[in-house]
């Protein structure tokens, strides 16, 4: 029953193009989709882990300009004497070095952030994109800095004599996202449930006690981190050759912003949240410019959104459509419950690194 | 030489300034638990009330500073009990996630109100510098310096010296042991926010007029404070005070010497490398815990 339920989702999604005429909303999809892979790796930090990456935007602009750059090649100086070139190579290993590079990043962010605990995580993963920006912005003679990366090649796959399929029209790009977004769900589905999943999730709610019977923390954050910045990357590659433009603003904070809505709305810590929240938030814009409502106020509304969300419905829309469709849920239960469970404990951050 | 003189001087004149928002972070943070991301809105605040009363309501200067770094306080005290006062006991994580939430929230507001162009504020000060032998520095600069370290001391000695300063060292050593003794912990927890609100608005106040204001500035600020906080240890007011200076002679002298671009970027640097050397921080104080 829950399969075919599955399956007939799955099926609805993909149709999306065969029967969808209007390539405006198409589009709206294919980067709604994007967003999703994006918020569903923010998730696997947030949700399973707890640890929120505050700059995933810079692992997501990584992604697309790694995989930007490999395919467009580049000649670049390290130093005055030394110069660096690299011949435009296919774009399917340009997205593989874009998630490859992003995942590095992720390592490095990862060992060294981790070992303390607590908001240093954030604040460096933060920092860290703000770097990431000025680099993208000062070093011209690589990024093109604020003239941007034009003219970056579409994905084929195959060779032209024998089948060659190239992702440029929206139907394909379409197809593409959602094979990836499908991936990716898998992907965290599996590893949630495996035994570093089941580390990451007990140490969340207890990291003392999760210490205790063996679980090696710092090993755990840090996987996490790797497949996080990943999967973030490949959303990232996935932008650059269907946008087909990169420039310094893909760093925007707001970007890391629209995730952490999506997913703590959608409800962190469960597989649908970010798909759901992901849905609200990448359709969301489209009907507020439809009713004349300029940007500044799309974000102070998400801002407040987001307040509201964390005082009214602290898990998130999914968990609380779930108690309210397994009929447990007591008058208010929801309304201002717990954010934690009366068992969880929770320890400040220099308790912890003490 | 005279270079690097000059570079040093306007380190330590900046100093002041990054000290007065790394000590409002610190102590929100150390007495409060709260991971406070819009801190650098009430930077951008003070900021822009200052543009408001000298360059639309045509106020004094001297008089616009005093009622900027008020409405900071006003509008911290505000943000506490509008949205911090029911989340206590609630995890950090919540708080963090309700701050930013403020932060997006406060940043658009003024984005609304006083649209994306920059705008400058007038000062009384004279435009040439105070040339001292073979370095110069302005008079508007060499005011910000002076009001900063008044303010800093001022901090200390309400921390150090006063009733409710004694409460809130209380508070950050043991809170229910401080409960306990009748300290009421809501009313310091207000009163810290405020506190911190208002070193924040200001720095804003302060250097809205040497540089320019526009909606986006506290972003940075809030960077340059975490920057200076962890560099200090979370919660250490010496620690924030030494970090905002160390902070401003890493990026003056790195725009210098290096590159002006990654100006900004020194911060990230620094904590990258105390995190690598000393993870808590400088000047970590140890809490009593239990």
């Amino acid at each position: 029953m829950k399969r075919a339920l599955t399956i007939a989702w799955l099926l609805l999604l993909a149709s999306v193009p065969l029967w969808l005429d209007n390539l405006y909303v198409l589009h709206v999809l294919i980067m709604t989709g994007i967003f999703i892979v994006a918020a569903m790796s923010l998730n696997l930090l947030l949700g399973y882990t707890g640890q929120l990456s505050l700059g995933h935007v810079a692992f997501f602009g990584i992604g697309a300009y790694t995989s930007s750059l490999v395919s467009l090649g580049f000649s670049v100086h390290l130093l005055p004497s030394w110069e660096v070139t690299l011949d435009p190579k296919p774009v399917w290993l340009g997205m593989l070095c874009g998630t490859v590079l992003a995942g590095l990043c992720g390592w490095a962010i990862g060992r060294i952030s981790f070992k303390v605990r607590g908001a240093y995580f954030v604040i460096v993963t933060v920092s860290f994109a703000e770097v990431v920006r000025l680099v993208a912005l000062n070093w011209v003679e690589l990024t093109q800095g604020p003239m941007a990366l034009n003219n970056i090649p579409y994905l084929t796959l195959g060779t032209p004599d024998l089948l060659e399929v190239s992702f440029l029209r929206k139907p394909a790009n379409y197809w593409l996202v959602l094979a990836v977004a499908v991936v990716s769900y898998i992907l965290i589905r599996r590893l949630v449930a495996s035994r570093a999943g089941r580390a990451m999730i007990a140490l969340r709610e207890n990291e003392p006690l999760a210490a205790s019977i063996g679980v090696d923390v710092t090993r755990c954050l840090v996987l996490a981190t790797i497949v996080s910045a990943a999967m973030a990357g490949a959303a990232g590659t996935l932008y650059a050759h269907y946008v087909r433009i990169v420039d310094p603003d893909v760093f925007l904070f707001i970007y890391t912003v629209t995730m952490v809505i999506m997913v703590v709305t959608g409800g962190k810590g469960t597989l649908a949240g970010p798909v759901v929240g992901g849905f609200i938030f990448g359709l969301l814009p489209e009907t507020l410019r439809s009713l004349q409502i300029g940007p500044e106020v799309q974000w102070v509304i998400y801002g407040v959104l987001m307040v509201l969300v964390l005082y009214f419905l602290p898990q998130g829309i999914v968990p609380a459509l779930r108690d309210w469709w397994s009929g447990r849920m007591v008058n208010g239960q929801w309304r201002m419950a717990a954010p934690h469970s009366p068992l969880t404990i929770r320890h400040s951050p220099d308790e912890a690194a003490q | 030489m005279d270079q690097l003189l000059q570079h040093l001087l306007n380190a330590l004149i900046l100093g002041g300034t990054y000290a007065l928002l790394g000590i409002g972070l610190t102590l929100i943070f150390g007495i409060m638990r709260v991971v406070n991301f819009a801190h650098g809105e009430l930077y951008a605040f003070g900021a822009y009330m200052m543009y408001l009363w000298v360059m639309v309501l045509g106020a004094n200067f001297y008089l616009a500073l005093p009622l900027a770094v008020l409405l900071g306080i006003v509008l911290g005290a505000l943000v506490e009990l509008v949205l911090l006062r029911r989340l206590q006991g609630a995890d950090i994580d919540t708080t963090m996630l309700v701050m930013i939430g403020a932060w997006i929230a406060l940043q658009n507001m003024e984005q609304l109100t006083w649209s994306g162009v920059a705008k400058s504020i007038n000062t009384p000060f004279p435009s040439a510098p105070l040339v001292l032998g073979a370095v110069s520095v302005s008079w508007n600069r060499l005011f910000v310096f002076v009001v900063a370290l008044v303010l800093i001391a001022a901090t200390y000695a309400l921390i150090n010296r006063t009733r409710i300063g004694k409460a809130m060292r209380a508070t950050f050593q043991d809170r229910e042991t401080a409960a306990l003794m009748g300290v009421e912990i809501g009313r310091i927890h207000t009163f810290t926010f405020a506190l911190g609100s208002g070193l924040a608005a200001a720095a804003g106040a302060l250097l809205g007029p040497v540089f320019v204001v526009y909606p986006t500035m506290g972003d940075l600020a809030s960077l340059k404070a975490f920057a200076i906080v962890i560099l200090g240890g979370l919660g250490s007011i010496p620690g924030a005070t030494i970090g905002g200076f160390i902070l401003a002679f890493m990026e003056e002298l790195g725009a210098g010497y290096v590159s002006s671009g990654y100006r900004d970027a020194m911060g990230f640097l620094l904590i990258i490398a105390i995190l690598l050397i000393k993870p808590t921080g400088l000047f970590a104080q140890k809490e009593r815990i239990g």
